[in-house]
């Protein structure tokens, strides 16, 4: 956790390191030229690794495992695709106002649900998911209800770039979304702040016993948590011009929890490797049978919890742990 | 440093019909090394988490300075400066010593509100955790996961938490439970170099530990205080003698 003080760089200058770092996220940046055609696909995976990102916060950092946070995508979905519908097409204020109208809906549901702990907590923040499910369905005429909201336009990014056909701004502008997303949770979960919200999640008694206001920190946690997913909701109506109530439903909380668990989670990259392996999957194996291939999905969830509770990323760490010991020995 | 007495007025606690605490008057004077002991099922812990805040009493006041602080939760009076530790371990043990320091350090020193600015440059905090770690013999180990610490060890990360917080006055539950006894003499030793105006109340039943430790002893039994005085008036006391013969299983080394 802390290096080791004094040790030169011998190998090469900082500068040039900083740069190899970023190497990933240059990459792909230019995956357009490597998979022309497949921007909007790829910009649905950003999206929804966003979207896995805040997730994490919770479930691997302040341990509160949560089955509705789709409630937060879908009120960031709608608040952007309605100001859009009444002629505030701008993509970075309706995603700011998404964001913060996400974080008030967390506030509110939070401070309301938080007290409680494991099981009661789980069902109720699956039930208000629901309510807001419900209350999208029947408000037809600000949502659209069942048929989705319809006439969602958003105006050029920072009045510059068009949302064009092939979908190339939306690639760019959820790639950069993402990648700031992914800067502040890093900051986030490396700052005292992150490391209580590790402490509450191992030992909740503890953390009061030495004075930490349990409440307050997971309250923080779940309003920043959903603020991000209503970034998230947002990108989603602004790359898709289209908000469904897909975006507020139990299957998509579902779904975003075990991307997140195939990935690992609190281990801040879980989602970066969850949520492609399973949309991959998903877009693989409903090619060869569109009716099962949940089936499939089913079995390799529960092979990878029973064997390997730290999704794929916790395998790779045995794996390079048993690798290094053999070497060592 | 601050100094600070801790006092119970009329104490009770009682969980339904039993009463594990009654009419208790005590007082923890600044810098005092205090003992309390007493049979199994005396109430020792019970008292403890009265003057913590972790219980509330039936009846009766704690006083911290002269000011009724019975309506404080644990919470409020950490930040007063009463630290404990507890009876059975209560760690984070998957963090690293290091880490669990830090979180009571990071409480304490109100920095644990930042949300973004990286632990590592908090340098002044950092090294506090490190000067702690020292003062308690854990260094060579900073880095390791609590949960691969021997239980005794485990025991230290304990009190250099306690001691993270800044308390004035340190609860000391069964420190050197789990401790074999010939090697109690390391808690002894820590309690020993503790700055003298904490005063500090230590519950154990390592006999050896608590005459050697104290310089005055409380003894309670069926919840209320039997006698109080220096570890030989303890020792000579027929009462006392009478309460540890009876109980066999704590007695021996009372009675020795």
């Amino acid at each position: 956790m802390i290096s080791t003080p004094g040790r030169p760089n011998l190998v090469m200058p900082k500068a040039f390191g900083h740069l190899l770092k970023q190497l990933p996220w240059l990459a792909l940046a230019a995956l357009p030229l490597a998979l022309p055609g497949y921007e909007p696909l790829v910009t649905q995976v950003f999206v929804m690794i966003l979207f896995g990102l805040s997730l994490d916060l919770l479930v691997g950092y302040a341990g509160i495992v949560t089955l509705g946070h789709a409630a937060f995508f879908g009120v960031g979905g709608y608040t952007a695709g309605i100001l859009s519908v009444h002629g505030i097409g701008d993509p970075i204020f309706t995603a700011l106002c998404a964001m913060a109208l996400a974080a008030l809906t967390g506030l509110v549901f939070g401070g309301a649900i938080l007290r409680t702990k494991g099981l009661t907590l789980l069902m109720l923040t699956m039930a208000s998911a629901f309510l807001l499910y419900e209350i999208a369905n029947k408000a037809t005429g600000l949502t659209g209800g069942e048929d989705g909201l319809q006439g969602v336009n958003f105006a050029p990014v920072l009045g510059l770039f068009e949302f064009d056909f092939q979908g190339r701004t939306a690639f760019f502008y959820s790639l950069a979304a993402l990648f700031f997303t992914f800067l502040f949770v890093r900051a986030l979960i490396n700052s005292p702040f992150g490391w209580s919200l590790r402490g509450i999640r191992e030992n909740d008694a503890r953390m009061a016993a030495i004075g930490c206001p349990i409440m307050r920190r997971r309250l923080i946690i779940y309003v920043i948590s959903a603020a991000l997913a209503g970034l998230a909701g947002a990108l989603q109506a602004q790359s898709t011009q289209f908000v469904a109530l897909y975006s507020l439903n139990f299957e998509l909380s579902g779904n975003i929890l075990i991307m997140l668990i195939l990935g690992g989670s609190g281990r801040l990259y879980g989602a970066f490797v969850g949520v492609p392996v399973f949309m991959i999957a998903q877009d693989q194996l409903a090619k060869q049978d569109p009716a099962n291939w949940f089936l499939g999905l089913g079995i390799v969830l529960i092979a990878l919890v029973t064997l390997a509770p730290g999704g794929i990323l916790g395998l790779a760490e045995r794996a390079a742990n048993a690798v290094k010991r053999r070497r060592s020995a | 440093m601050e100094t600070a007495t801790l006092e119970t007025r009329r104490l009770n606690r009682s969980f339904g019909s039993h009463a594990v605490t009654s009419d208790v008057n005590f007082t923890l004077r600044p810098g005092e090394r205090r003992a309390l002991i007493g049979p199994n099922g005396a109430g020792k812990t019970t008292f403890i988490n009265l003057l913590a805040g972790v219980l509330r009493p039936s009846s009766g006041n704690v006083l911290l300075n002269g000011r009724d602080i019975t309506d404080l939760d644990e919470a409020s009076r950490i930040r007063l400066g009463i630290g404990r530790t507890f009876q059975i371990t209560s760690l984070f043990p998957k963090m690293t010593i290091r880490e669990n320091v830090f979180l009571a350090v990071a409480e304490c020193e109100g920095i644990a509100r930042n949300l973004v600015r990286s632990v590592l440059q908090y340098r002044k905090q950092l090294a506090r955790v490190d000067e702690l770690l020292h003062r308690v013999g854990l260094s060579d180990v900073a880095q390791l996961p609590v949960q691969l610490l021997p239980y005794g060890r485990q025991r230290l990360v304990e009190i250099a938490i306690a001691l993270a917080l800044r308390p004035k006055i340190l609860l000391l539950d069964e420190p050197a439970a789990g401790i074999p006894t010939a090697e109690s003499h390391v808690i002894l030793d820590i309690l020993s170099i503790l700055p003298s105006e904490i005063a500090i109340l230590l519950i154990d039943h390592d006999m050896d530990l608590v005459f050697r430790f104290a310089q005055q002893i409380s003894v309670l039994v069926q919840g209320s205080i039997l006698v109080e005085g220096t570890p030989n008036e303890i020792a000579a006391d027929p009462r006392v003698r009478e309460v540890y013969l009876g109980d066999s299983k704590h007695g021996r080394s009372a009675a020795a």
